[in-house]
């Protein structure tokens, strides 16, 4: 089964279409609140690792920073909800826009450093914004921002009742971000983030804009990970600076991407799809007791995965594929 | 506390000792970038076991940390090594994505180490209460520095002078230099590359050792006490510019008087600010650091 790069195409779209319908449909059969909790954050998290991985994986600017984005978009839905009564939406909105302007104003200077010193440049400047809301007295500080509960409805963003809407809005969010990604993947971009990633110095010399490239694709990556920020925001209607832009976030958006397939389509979905439930099933049936067997559990896996498959779990479904990578 | 040259001199002072031991922490992950180009992301957990080594040493059998750090040293030098030839050396032979597999697999270890610790000493605070430095004080032309500190930064002192002279007068040393200057061209003399690593890895973890012994004198251990210092030992190796193990002595002390520095203008919370503004200010005037070749 020979297939033309467009066939593939084709045929991931209509996997993806198959695969969102199958999973729209779950939670009518789903009623167990704490496994519909879980299947959010799967999708919340599948959709933050495809945003990563746009930058990260397609582009191969390693970013472990992403929680800052993450964070602005919690936080600027958070405040103008609280302190002006904007609509969650407008929020998110913003969220996403002042991220991605953030991001190619660090990114304007960051771009220039390569491997490591670009890695801990990300990690160093998303600490830098953690500390600051943890000292920024109108944004509540340390204590966070608890978001009042108006009334349940689609306007507000604020469903106390059922985790269903949250359900859809993620696997909404799921799809948008691997919809943008599909089409990217065969975009002008597409071919120009990869051709970066290969060899940057190579790729200018071919007439690739290689700064404007990682621009783009930075501003890309940190709206739909501020999309998820707001999102976020308001399911759990509670944030605080660590909760939302720790560094633990950073990781979490990349894990699912590196363990799945970096710089793959399906990676960050089969990743977090895999990673996501385990992480939370063993936290409450083992780790309850903050005894730490869920980190045991959870560090073993990412490191025997990483070495055993170093190019992702995604591997293992298209034999055809892996052969092609070579 | 009022801006007067006392208040100034006393924290630089106090800045630059804890300058020098960010030095000590950060350098085996200098030495070790420096010989294969891996970044230890389990750094600061290799710091957190060997703060627990010492407390444990001394709750136990009454060994001051002073006495138990060369056999902290020691636990980890071998601890190094088994983590070199149980993960990086697969790591570092990755054909895919190898950049990423090499964070990903020590971050992994970090992650599981911190685990292990909640899991066996909880996340309780501990410390070395009454050990034979630890609350003292001296007075030094009216600069009071504390004794544990005062301490450490000779010890680091030391430490980088051993270092220096064991890297250009020994063949270890040489054999040292030789790996990273071309690790293929060592193979075709009979240097046994693994070796090599392996040994590199024990010393990096031995000088990390050696720092826990001293951090836990003065500081509380818990299992996520690595993050905080790591973050400060990368930013330290990157300002000395990677690879560079006299980068990171001079890191190190760059680091501690900004620090301390910081700390005089902004709120105690924001101390760390100050660094990693020095670190992104540096890296965009020389994206290769202080120290680096180009």
């Amino acid at each position: 089964m020979d297939t033309t790069f467009a066939q593939r195409r084709r045929r991931d779209l209509i996997v993806a279409g198959c695969l969102a319908a199958v999973a729209a449909l779950v939670p009518l059969f789903v009623k167990d609140v704490y496994v519909q909790n879980i299947m959010v954050l799967t999708l919340m998290y599948a959709a933050l690792s495809q945003s990563w991985n746009i930058l990260s994986g397609y582009c191969g600017q390693i970013s472990l920073g992403h929680a800052l984005y993450f964070g602005l978009g919690a936080y600027t839905t958070a405040l103008l909800f609280t302190k002006f009564g904007v609509l969650p939406w407008f929020g998110m909105l913003g969220g996403g826009i002042i991220s991605a302007l953030i991001a190619m104003a660090l990114g304007y200077p960051c771009f220039r450093l390569r491997g490591h010193y670009f890695v801990i440049a990300t990690i160093v400047i998303a600490e830098i914004g953690l500390l600051l809301f943890h000292n920024w007295d109108w944004a509540g500080a340390a204590l966070g921002i608890d978001i009042p509960i108006r009334r349940d409805s689609w306007l507000t963003f604020q469903f106390t009742r059922s985790k269903l809407p949250y359900f859809y809005f993620a696997l909404a969010l799921a799809c948008i971000a691997w919809l943008v990604t599909w089409w990217l993947e065969d975009s002008k971009w597409g071919y120009w983030w990869r051709a970066v990633k290969d060899n940057p110095d190579a790729a200018e010399s071919l007439g690739v804009v290689v700064f404007n490239s990682k621009m783009g694709a930075a501003a890309v990556s940190a709206f739909l990970t501020a999309v998820g920020g707001s999102f976020y925001a308001q399911f759990v209607s509670y944030i605080d600076p660590e909760s939302v832009m720790g560094f633990q976030f950073s990781l979490l958006m990349a894990l699912p991407a590196v363990l799945g397939g970096i710089g793959t389509l399906w990676g960050p979905v089969l990743g977090a799809v895999i990673l996501i439930p385990l992480t939370e099933l063993t936290r409450s049936f083992i780790g309850g007791s903050g005894r730490g067997v869920d980190l045991i559990v959870y560090g073993t896996l990412i490191v025997l995965i990483s070495l055993a498959r170093p190019e992702g779990l995604v591997g293992l479904f298209s034999r055809r594929r892996k052969g092609a990578a070579r | 506390m009022p801006l007067t040259a006392e208040t100034i001199i006393q924290s630089l002072a106090s800045g630059l000792l804890m300058g020098l031991l960010y030095g000590l922490i950060a350098v085996g992950l200098a030495l070790i970038f420096g010989l294969m180009d891996v970044v230890n992301f389990a750094h600061g957990e290799f710091l957190m076991i060997a703060m627990y080594a010492t407390f444990f040493l001394f709750a136990f059998f009454a060994i001051d940390p002073l006495l138990s750090a060369p056999l902290v040293a020691a636990a980890l030098f071998v601890f190094g090594a088994v983590v070199y030839l149980l993960i990086v050396r697969f790591a570092v032979r990755a054909k895919a994505n190898a950049g990423m597999v090499q964070i990903f697999s020590t971050f992994g270890l970090a992650i599981v180490m911190r685990g292990l610790a909640q899991f066996f000493f909880t996340p309780d605070y501990r410390s070395v209460t009454h050990s034979w430095l630890g609350g003292k004080t001296v007075s030094i032309a009216g600069v009071f520095l504390p004794v544990p500190q005062l301490v450490g930064a000779l010890v680091a002192i030391a430490a980088f002078g051993a270092l220096y002279f064991f890297i250009n007068r020994t063949d270890f040393g040489r054999a040292l230099e030789a790996t990273r200057e071309d690790a293929g061209a060592v193979a075709l003399v009979g240097i046994d590359k693994n070796r090599v690593f392996a040994l590199g890895w024990g010393l990096g973890a031995a000088l990390v050792g050696l720092s826990g012994a001293i951090m836990a004198m003065f500081f509380y251990i818990y299992p996520d006490v690595g993050a905080s210092f790591a973050l400060i030992a990368y930013v330290t190796v990157a300002l000395g510019g990677f690879g560079s193990v006299f980068g990171a002595f001079a890191g190190g002390i760059i680091v501690g008087l900004v620090e301390a520095t910081t700390a005089l203008i902004l709120p105690p919370s924001l101390k760390s600010v100050g660094i990693y503004a020095v670190y992104l200010l540096v890296v965009f005037v020389r994206p290769r650091g202080l120290f680096g070749s180009m």
